[in-house]
């Protein structure tokens, strides 16, 4: 039996000048399932973190009171499980029946009851494999799977989901969505947070939607919550059904050849593939996991040896240099012509602010100090980034940090842009953002490469789709 | 890449022993053999732990990989002091040009390659055997080491592979920035560490995100921790220990007996 109550409930976290969350009123009680929505930084990760009892009196001021079932949520642990969004830091063992014990064993329960309680949470979730599998054999969706089971051992009554499909492809999301389903019983409250409504309205039946700036902004059943608000939650970045996204192909042909890859391969990542790339066009290249999307995406951007076959520039993109390829130029000759967004925005920030990271390129190419300055300057207006100008790249939120990888590799114009699922975990706001982006560099003439899972990305700009197979089932 | 899974057969007779025991054992050879100076006690060290490797499901080709890295360094060691070891005393062995070779300079090299040898040989040979879930189980079971050190490095450990791939990453991120070194040696060295930086903001966000998934289960409880998987540290863990021992300080009192013994201190 768990009820949550929270009164005047607000967090600022030591040494930061703005609250986390404040003003919150809320009561969710036994048994409900409440998807928790708000733009990002509205507290939502904050608000799970104080109800699983994660957030120790000297890390932070807190204001009004929290409590699950009656009790301080510090002492009332035993009550609630989290799951966070990230498998691989979730899980602690090397053998999956082990890692399920753990949470047991830390709350000391008697050995005899422990592996009937790891064996039965294994089937709640759909676990296919047995305990002794290693956890690093598993794909992502399983990893999350497991991780739950993990969650789920402990017995918890109030069970917090923190975006736990954000880091999964969709075949990975759906084995989640499925086991949470199947893992909810009448005695369990569920708290979820998620972006993506059509995952999570089958889990829940009730909507809470926070307000930027504190209190609760909407309450009540879906039905009558976006109904009311559906047009400003969509505007606000969250992805409501019912309000589709425009199209944006490309009105005109495409122009001439960029780069052209012949017979490329790089096993076992990536099995044999050609394609080309052209001026003006966007090129969405899909497949399965495990198909080497991110590999042939850093291939063409120069940024890998091929093992196999090669990569060629046209004399369009390249001029002189064509007859070399591309992953033999040197960096600022390379970032200039290609430019490349990886999935993780963290792994290319390599200054201490938001302007530095900008002008990075336009300087490593030999560009005047003016001419950086006006680069810079367009950009962070062009991408919402102006008010963010001095701050650390790092402290960034998923979508801020999206926008700036974005903007960086188009510092430098490269007529070529690689994208490795740029719209990954973004909200709707950000994500119809990137599209328009994207739309008008294809018209303007640049070429365009995606590897992405996302659908509704490839329906709304692909000009040009390539599939790829899974090296195993190609050979 | 760290590869920290047994290779080996887990149901040979000594593999099988409590993995406490099997270092403390490995320990204990060592300590012993590191007194001495001479080529004597450690060869027959060796010897002794040669002959016991099957005991330990090990198979030789296996741990000759695993001890690649040492062999390598032996070899290394061995020339270097024969070459250029200050005291040239005993008999000359070969003299041409620049190179003098004598039988004292040989002996030192020899007795402290296989001083090498013989105590790193245990080590090895435990870390082959030893399946990491069981060490952390025992120590905390058998040698009382708190949980929090034990599943803590546990954890850690398993995210160490993923620094390989992260660095290959983070690599090519900065080509793709305008990032590269060239030829300039001082300019790879300021890439090399602001790369190494990256990776470490890194690991140092994902352990800290490990660590608070851990605390969401109840690790940080105040209750104490149960066991689900069992350690025994039986009779015959004791006698591996007894037995170590017994066998290094055979090894030591050969040494002795023959005169050869040289002790490390005084």
């Amino acid at each position: 039996m768990s009820a949550v109550r929270l009164r005047g409930f607000g967090w600022r976290h030591a040494g930061r000048k703005r609250w986390a969350v404040r003003g919150l009123d809320l009561r969710i009680e036994h048994g409900e399932r409440v998807l928790l929505l708000g733009a990002s930084g509205a507290g939502k990760s904050t608000l799970l973190a104080a109800l699983a009892g994660l957030l120790p009196e000297d890390s932070g001021e807190q204001e009004g009171t929290v409590e699950v079932d009656g009790r301080d949520p510090r002492a009332a642990r035993e009550e609630v499980g989290l799951l966070f969004q990230d498998p691989e830091t979730q899980l602690v063992m090397a053998r999956c029946g082990d890692d399920v014990a753990f949470g047991p064993e830390n709350r000391g329960l008697p050995a005899g009851q422990i592996w009937p309680r790891v064996d039965e949470a294994l089937r709640r979730v759909g676990f296919r494999y047995g305990r002794d599998r290693s956890t690093a054999a598993l794909s992502g969706g399983e990893q999350q799977r497991l991780a739950l089971a993990g969650v789920l051992a402990l017995r918890p009554s109030l069970l917090l989901l923190d975006e736990p499909t954000a880091n999964l492809d969709p075949a990975g999301a759906a084995l989640i969505r499925d086991a949470v389903a199947a893992a909810l019983d009448a005695d369990t409250s569920l708290l979820l947070v998620e972006h993506r409504l059509a995952e999570a309205l089958p889990l829940v039946d009730r909507v809470v939607v926070l307000a930027p700036g504190g209190g609760v902004h909407a309450d009540g059943t879906p039905q009558a919550v976006f109904a009311a608000h559906g047009e400003a939650l969509a505007a606000e970045g969250v992805w409501v059904p019912g309000h589709p996204t425009p199209l944006r192909r490309a009105a005109t042909a495409p122009g001439t050849e960029l780069l052209a890859a012949d017979e490329l391969a790089l096993p076992p990542r990536l099995a044999r593939v050609s394609l080309t790339v052209r001026a003006g066009e966007a090129l969405a290249v899909h497949g399965p996991n495990g198909a080497g999307k991110s590999t042939l995406a850093l291939l063409l951007g120069g940024l890998l040896a091929p093992a196999a076959g090669r990569v060629t520039a046209t004399a369009e993109l390249a001029g002189g240099d064509a007859r070399t390829p591309p992953h033999r130029w040197r960096a600022p000759a390379l970032v200039g012509r290609i430019g490349s967004v990886f999935q993780d925005p963290e792994h290319q920030f390599v200054t201490t602010t938001v302007a530095e990271e900008l002008a990075l390129g336009p300087r490593r190419t030999g560009r005047t100090e003016a001419q950086v300055r006006a680069t810079v300057d367009a950009l962070l207006d062009r991408l919402r980034l102006t008010a963010l100008a001095a701050a650390n790249p790092y402290t960034l939120s998923g979508g801020e940090a999206r926008r700036l990888s974005v903007a960086t590799a188009l510092a430098t114009a490269p007529r070529l842009l690689v994208c490795d699922e740029p719209t990954f975990g973004q909200d709707r706001r950000t994500w119809r953002e990137l599209v328009e982006l994207f739309a008008e560099l294809r018209d303007n003439g640049h070429g365009l490469v995606t590897v992405t899972h996302d659908r509704e990305f490839i329906a709304a700009l692909a000009d040009r789709q390539v599939r790829l197979e899974h090296p195993r089932r190609v050979s | 890449m760290i590869n920290l899974e047994p290779v080996t057969r887990p149901d040979a007779p000594l593999a099988r022993r409590n993995p406490v025991a099997k270092l403390a054992a490995a320990l204990l050879c060592s300590v012993i053999l590191i007194a001495t100076l001479d080529p004597v006690a450690p060869a027959i060290a060796i010897a002794f732990e040669l002959a016991l490797l099957p005991l330990f499901g090990v198979r030789l080709r296996v741990l000759a990989r695993r001890a690649m890295p040492l062999l390598v360094s032996a070899v290394g060691i061995l020339v270097t002091l024969v070459l250029f070891a200050a005291e040239r005393s005993g008999r000359t062995l070969i003299e041409a040009g620049p190179i003098l070779i004598t039988s004292g300079v040989l002996i030192t090299a020899l007795g402290l390659v296989l001083r090498m040898f013989a105590v790193a040989l245990p080590g090895v040979t435990v870390v082959a055997t030893t399946d990491p879930t069981d060490l952390a189980d025992a120590l905390v079971q058998n040698a009382k080491l708190p949980a929090r050190f034990a599943y803590g490095a546990l954890a850690a450990f398993r995210l160490v592979p993923l620094l390989a791939q992260e660095w290959q990453m983070i690599s090519m991120a900065r080509r793709a920035r305008g990032v590269d070194a060239g030829r300039n040696p001082l300019a790879r060295l300021r890439l090399f560490g602001s790369t190494a930086f990256t990776l470490l903001v890194g690991a140092i966000r994902r352990g800290t995100r490990l660590a608070v998934a851990m605390d969401a289960r109840g690790f940080d409880a105040t209750t104490p921790r149960s066991m689900a998987r069992r350690q025994h540290f039986g009779r015959a863990d004791g006698l591996l220990i007894a037995g170590a021992a017994v066998l290094a300080g055979a090894a030591l009192a050969v040494s002795v007996a023959v005169g050869a013994f040289r002790p490390l201190i005084g």
